[in-house]
């Protein structure tokens, strides 16, 4: 197999490879759109459209440091709990009477600090991706239920509401937040060098090592850069809540897996890009959505995300073996 | 030469000095274990601490044996707990409802079904194991959900909580029960064409295909004894604990995790074996009873068991060469 990255890469444009390879997510969603507005008159009004864009916020600033990582063949499984201690540990200090911006600060620091941890152990010493940030999800949802005792934080200061009630220049905050998460990943991505280690560590990290070239502190960076991104999704989150649990995110990133690899990322040879993720959010939260307008229990809504993420993932592998 | 010599007429032809230094790490581990919890805890040393240990051990070997042979192929096996769950609880409503037989059957036969699922999905549909039993994880936990109805189901018939809870001698019946499985398991690894079937597709699948080794057909079957294993676990926890509820398997992925990376398993595949991971549910129990003895709160567990799989992963890679992949 030759490895001259992908050949198609170069051919095409960054956004228009991702659109090529991500139909799974769009049939999914041509599909659930024009079904759920046949369906039900309740989907398609701007209320219902606002809520799916605001539930889907969270899920798209998660799956946009997913999708760096799965291009690396790794996978994450830890952000959703780091999501949720970072929310515990923000809320836990802003109502003791810590400012916001030092508890904005804390929270951060300790994403990326699961984030090196992962990438560390992942990149440095050689462990399986899945163990490592599997390890990593034990130790983050321990010290978050340590830290409440397994309760709520509940009694938030009004203005954290803002993180999620907040309105801007005519757009809600989450919005604006998942397009400074997206533009800041696409520049990261397509625009410096950290973004083609991405897609190099994909292809081939051999190479790279025998190379001689920095790997192991670019894939360090990577883990870090998703731990980050749980960490600010964990504002968006809790004040959607309005109350931190320490199990608020867990299953937040099998939604996120499912909607990267929907959004056409493979799990091999770093093939895919974070426009199809986001394709992949909007399909998964309108499967949610809908599921729910159709009456759909949360338990049935867990066993069809599972069978839809066992599909595009087929998919996927159907359509490596054609390529 | 001679060395090479010696070490093929040796009576331990496996025990390569790469995998003297798992051995030796985990005797020293469970020696240290011993002492620090006798001077911590007077009550470490007391027959019933000693028989509770052995006895959560033996629950733990059972729920980490199938994934063990999953990961000898390479393979990894994320739905073991939520198969569990979903097994223990088709069973618990089969068997208090009067029908123990059929109970039984339904729990081993919804175990193997989603282990052949698995199977099929990793091998024909060519999707990596880790994510395809992801996949099959939430399925089973949904089901299992849904199958509920979230009620819990409690007080089995006294003849059936035999199993999980009765004596034999003085032993506890899921101690024997693990015995017999660790004999049988040991004796399909070595010395049947499945079991080195499993360790030369985890040492190099393409040598294996290439071979003429049915690959696809005993990875299938690697990934049902899995499931099946799990359905078994399920019906001996029950047992066990004489309740099911659609969370009994949700906290139990990563002690099992933990328990094979604790035995010296490889989870790059090929190198370990199902008497490593005996000795690692044993280590695992007597780190549980000490956090237990020493009144560490139960939100740590997690904690616990995810430091432990990245430490006791880490020392192989450091300390062991074989088990470092190329980088």
């Amino acid at each position: 197999m030759s490895d001259v990255a992908h050949p198609q890469v170069i051919a095409r444009s960054p956004i228009m490879d991702s659109i090529v390879r991500a139909p799974g997510a769009f049939y999914l969603l041509a599909i659930m759109g024009v079904a759920l507005t046949t369906w039900t008159p309740d989907f398609f009004t701007p209320a219902n459209l606002t809520n799916v864009a605001l539930q889907v916020a969270v899920l798209t600033i998660v799956a946009l440091g997913m999708t760096l990582v799965i291009l690396t063949e790794g996978i994450d499984l830890s952000v959703g709990a780091v999501l949720g201690l970072c929310g515990v540990a923000a809320t836990l200090m802003v109502t003791a009477g810590y400012s916001l911006p030092l508890a904005i600060g804390v929270a951060l620091v300790i994403g990326m600090a699961f984030g090196v941890l992962n990438g560390t152990l992942i990149a440095v010493a050689g462990m399986p991706p899945f163990v490592v940030t599997l390890g990593a999800f034990g130790i983050a949802q321990s010290i978050a239920m340590a830290l409440t005792k397994g309760d709520s934080v509940t009694n938030l200061p009004s203005y954290y509401r803002w993180f999620n009630d907040g309105v801007f220049a005519a757009l809600p905050v989450p919005i604006w937040a998942t397009i400074a998460a997206f533009v800041v990943t696409w520049l990261l991505l397509y625009r410096t060098k950290f973004g083609r280690y991405v897609f190099a560590i994909g292809g081939n990290r051999r190479a790279l090592v025998l190379s001689g070239t920095r790997v192991n502190l670019y894939h360090v960076a990577i883990y870090a850069y998703a731990g980050l991104l749980a960490g600010v999704a964990s504002f968006i989150m809790t004040a959607r809540m309005n109350a931190a649990h320490p199990t608020i995110g867990i299953g937040l990133e099998f939604d996120a897996i499912a909607a990267v690899i929907l959004g056409g990322t493979s799990f091999e040879k770093g093939r895919g890009g974070i426009a199809g993720t986001v394709v992949g959010t909007l399909a998964v939260g309108v499967l949610r959505n809908g599921l729910n307008l159709v009456g759909v229990g949360t338990e049935w809504q867990v066993a069809i995300v599972g069978v839809v993420i066992i599909f595009a993932v087929g998919l996927d592998s159907l359509r490596r073996l054609n390529a | 030469m001679s060395v090479e010599v010696t070490k093929l007429k040796s009576r331990w032809p496996s025990l390569h000095t790469d995998r003297l230094f798992v051995v030796v790490s985990r005797l020293i581990a469970l020696a240290l274990l011993v002492v620090v919890l006798s001077i911590l805890s007077p009550y470490f040393l007391t027959w019933t601490n000693f028989i509770n240990v052995l006895r959560q051990a033996s629950l733990q070997f059972m729920m980490s044996a199938g994934l063990t042979i999953v990961v000898l192929t390479a393979g990894i096996d994320l739905s073991i707990g939520a198969v569990l769950g979903l097994s223990a609880c088709i069973a618990a409503s089969l068997i208090t409802g009067g029908f123990m037989i059929l109970g039984i059957a339904a729990a081993l036969f919804a175990g193997l079904a989603c282990g052949l699922v698995n199977g099929m999905l990793v091998t024909v549909g060519r999707i990596p194991p880790f994510i395809a039993t992801y996949g099959t994880l939430w399925i089973a936990f949904g089901l299992g959900y849904v199958f509920m109805k979230g009620e819990v189901i409690y007080g089995l018939p006294e003849g059936f909580r035999f199993i999980g809870a009765g004596f034999v001698w003085g032993i506890p019946v899921p101690v024997i029960v693990a015995v017999a499985l660790l004999a049988a398991l040991h004796f399909l690894l070595q010395k049947t064409v499945l079991g080195r079937a499993i360790y030369a597709i985890g040492g190099n699948p393409d040598a294996a295909r290439l071979s003429g080794m049915p690959v696809t057909r005993r990875l299938i079957t690697v990934y049902g004894l899995s499931g099946l294993l799990s359905g078994f676990a399920a019906l001996v926890a029950i047992a066990r604990i004489n309740a099911a509820d659609s969370s009994v398997g949700e906290d139990l992925l990563l002690p099992a995790i933990a328990a094979v990376c604790l035995g010296g398993t490889s989870l790059f595949g090929g190198v370990g074996g199902i008497m490593g991971t005996a000795v690692g549910s044993v280590i695992l129990a007597l780190i549980v009873n000490g956090t237990n003895l020493l009144g560490v709160q139960t939100f740590w567990q997690n904690a616990v068991m995810g430091t432990i799989i990245l430490i006791s992963v880490l020392v192989d890679q450091l300390g062991g060469t074989r088990l470092v992949r190329d980088q």
